[in-house]
């Protein structure tokens, strides 16, 4: 009985001691909260704190070093009537679908190229990737040359080739700059469509195409029922990230044009850094921000469903 | 070697505080101690990149260490591209931290005027001392009850223009009316010599060049009381008619594109006759006399002149570009910063960056106008009394916020850039009215 006694105590002393931590944890629900707790608190300040600023601020009267007041919706009805603003969101509108357009369009013609086999293939994709690494406000400094009114190298080639005779004057002319803009948009954007839809075309079955193939079905009617119905859902993912880019794009056009000539360029985002920095009204900037919410969120929701939708088929 | 007592080194080492404390700038040169302020005071000063770069130089390698001299404190100047300022003044006073002085351009004193210090006592004894300052640097720096800023310096604008084109086409001497000019530039577009005007969002060249067209039309974008828009008017619609047919007329059409650097390459390639601008392009042609040559193969700069812009039905006007040290409201280092900003601005140490702006830049105090400097190079000459001419954009109201918001809206630029695109005058003038009755109300 001593010594049954003895060897029980000294088992129990043997066993591992468990913290307070390691019991919490051991139920579900606050390990489920230690876990989500990081990404909740970086959510938390970097998007949702700048967020619910951004929303107080337009329905204030704030100025840089002025604290504000509460005018509700005032700023927006300011902006319903701001002929400027009209033009902006027009002019993004415009950016921002033509842009993504030709983004899928050449990205994803370049991702069909990229995935065929030839010499030289890893250095290609590596050097396609190029205008998406070099920084935006670097390469966008380079296109400004090409569109220089007066030593635009775009212009020299074509003159010498004698496809012109006079200027092209890429960011003077109103609608020639946003073309121009857009332009650059897409000759940065392409690489990520072209990577991204190269990713998403490795992951599909070589065995399906061949069987495809076998059937008598001819290259477009492999793509088109075979390669394209499996592409989609991750086509629509990348759509939703280029959409978002491009709507709140700034540096590109800010470094172009400043938004000119005559507003000819102006995009929600930097006429909200005009109001906002520029003049100091810093609630009439939010207020030109927020305006882009309301699109934003409609395009996430909508191709969020479709994306889920795809998926449960 | 001598002894130096208790007593004596407690007055030696207060008498530096003592003179920062009571008599501030004249105290220390009385003196010639540096004030003994807490050890390691350390005064943030951020500026532009100056468009004369030796200007920079003489700011890092002799006021730095003068400063430290002087006044006992590390001075760290920060320079950053001129049009990144505002989103660092902006980021600095909603965070209540970042530098001690902000050296802004324009009338950003006025927008940030709840965040500044009151400097009254600098700047009216530096007016005092040095026989006034112009009407522009009063207009951005003084709000009518007190100063937000100490006036650092105007930036002169004239037309630097190519003597011997000029000449080909039977000027002598700078067009001195509208009329005048829109004759010469027509005969040199012909010869393939236009004239160059940025007409883009950029805030130097657009502005500089068609608010003081405006003004000489007799066009005002608000009356004296600083409310009622008085844009729509016939002075307005007619300096947009004439813009139109001078612009097809006489300028590079590339010029709606340009920025505040494209007319210096466009004048130093050659490709344009004439163009509103600092004096950089010749100081700059001048610098480098063997890289910049004209077509026959002479210096560029000896065939370089300056010109007034011309003169309107209603006169002639300027718009120089001031620039004005704030001393932010946020700063812990009140005492040394405006101690600091005395010192700066005092004669003998302001002559030294002084002398190394060669006539870009004109002090914002008339005493320059005597400066020895101005008999170094006739060609500069124009530059000297630039100050005097000026006036600031919001005429005939005060250079305030709303003044500001117009700026930056590119409001009149725009007016002119929709004409030549194409809008008729009565609609281009119309649109700007409205834009800025939103403004003004």
């Amino acid at each position: 009985m001593a010594i049954s006694e003895a060897v029980g105590q000294r088992a129990f002393a043997q066993a591992p001691r468990r913290g307070w931590a390691t019991r919490l944890l051991e139920d579900e629900r606050w390990l489920a909260v230690s876990l989500l707790l990081p990404t909740v608190v970086l959510l938390g300040l970097f998007i949702a704190y700048p967020f619910v600023q951004g929303v107080l601020l337009a329905i204030t009267d704030t100025k840089v070093g002025i604290p504000g007041r509460f005018v509700g919706v005032q700023n927006f009805i300011a902006l319903w009537y701001d002929s400027i603003f009209r033009t902006a969101v027009w002019n993004t509108f415009v950016y921002t679908a033509v842009a993504t357009v030709f983004k899928l369009a050449l990205g994803l013609w370049l991702a069909l190229l990229l995935n065929r086999h030839f010499k030289g293939k890893a250095f290609t994709r590596a050097f396609i990737l190029l205008p998406f690494i070099i920084p935006t406000v670097l390469s966008t400094f380079a296109w400004k040359w090409m569109f220089d009114p007066t030593f635009s190298v775009i212009n020299w080639t074509l003159f010498q080739l004698g496809l012109i005779h006079g200027r092209i004057n890429w960011l003077g002319d109103p609608d020639l700059a946003l073309i121009s803009v857009i332009i650059v948009n897409v000759w940065r954007g392409v690489p990520f469509f072209a990577i991204s839809l190269l990713a998403g075309l490795q992951t599909i079955n070589p065995e399906l195409q061949e069987a495809a193939a076998i059937d008598g079905a001819r290259a477009w009617q492999r793509f088109w029922h075979v390669t394209w119905p499996l592409l989609l859902p991750v086509t629509m993912v990348v759509m939703l990230f280029s959409i978002i880019q491009t709507f709140a794009d700034f540096q590109l056009v800010y470094v172009l044009t400043g938004g000119g000539p005559a507003n000819a360029t102006q995009l929600f985002a930097t006429y909200a850094y005009q109001i906002g920095v520029g003049t100091g009204l810093l609630s009439e900037g939010a207020a030109v921000s927020l305006a882009m919410f309301p699109f934003l969120l409609f395009v996430v929701v909508v191709q969020l469903l479709y994306i889920r939708r795809v998926e449960v088929h | 070697m001598a002894r130096i007592h208790r007593r004596k080194l407690l007055q030696l080492s207060g008498a530096g505080a003592v003179a920062a404390k009571t008599g501030g700038i004249a105290a220390i040169l009385a003196t010639g101690r540096a004030p003994a302020y807490a050890q390691g005071t350390t005064v943030h000063w951020l500026r532009w990149n100056d468009f004369v770069p030796s200007s920079d130089k003489v700011l890092r390698e002799q006021i730095v260490p003068a400063a430290a001299k002087d006044l006992g404190i590390t001075l760290n100047i920060e320079m950053i591209n001129g049009n990144d300022i505002q989103a660092r003044t902006t980021a600095a006073i909603q965070s209540g931290t970042g530098p001690d002085v902000i050296c802004a351009l324009n009338n950003w004193p006025q927008l940030y005027a709840d965040s500044l210090a009151d400097v009254s006592e600098v700047a009216e004894k530096l007016g005092k001392d040095q026989g006034g300052y112009y009407k522009e640097s009063i207009a951005v720096a003084n709000d009518g009850k007190k100063w937000l800023g100490v006036p650092w310096c105007i930036l002169g604008n004239e037309n630097s223009y190519r003597k011997s084109w000029f000449e080909a086409v039977g000027f002598t001497k700078f067009p001195e009316t509208w009329d005048e000019y829109r004759d010469a530039g027509k005969k040199l577009k012909a010869n393939g010599q236009p004239i160059g005007q940025a007409m883009g969002h950029s805030f130097g060249d657009p502005p500089t060049f068609f608010y003081p067209y405006l003004w000489s039309w007799g066009g005002k974008e608000v009356e004296k009381d600083g409310k009622t828009v008085a844009l729509n008017g016939k002075e307005t619609i007619e300096s947009v008619k004439f813009w139109t047919a001078f612009w097809k007329d006489c300028c590079d059409e590339g010029g709606l594109a340009w920025d505040d650097s494209s007319n210096n390459r466009a004048f130093l390639a050659g490709t344009i006759s004439s163009t509103l601008n600092g004096a950089s392009i010749y100081l700059l042609a001048k610098r480098e006399g063997d890289k910049y040559q004209s077509e026959k193969g002479t210096p560029l700069w000896q065939d370089i002149l300056h010109g007034a812009l011309p003169k309107g039905p209603a006169g002639q006007f300027s718009y120089q570009l001031p620039m004005t040290n704030m001393l932010m409201g946020y700063s812990k280092q009140q005492k040394a910063t405006r101690d600091f900003l005395a010192w700066i601005t005092s004669k003998p140490v302001y002559q030294t960056w002084f002398n190394s702006q060669q006539g870009y830049s004109v002090g914002a105090t008339t005493v320059w106008e005597e400066d020895p400097i101005w008999k170094n190079d006739p060609v500069m000459d124009l530059f000297r009394l630039a100050g005097r001419s000026g006036q600031f954009p919001g005429y005939a109201g005060p250079a305030d916020r709303k003044a500001g918001e117009g700026m930056s809206k590119y409001v009149i630029v725009d007016m002119y850039a929709k004409a030549v695109q194409g809008m008729p005058a009565e609609d281009a003038v119309k649109w700007a009215t409205g834009e800025l009755q939103k403004i003004y109300v």
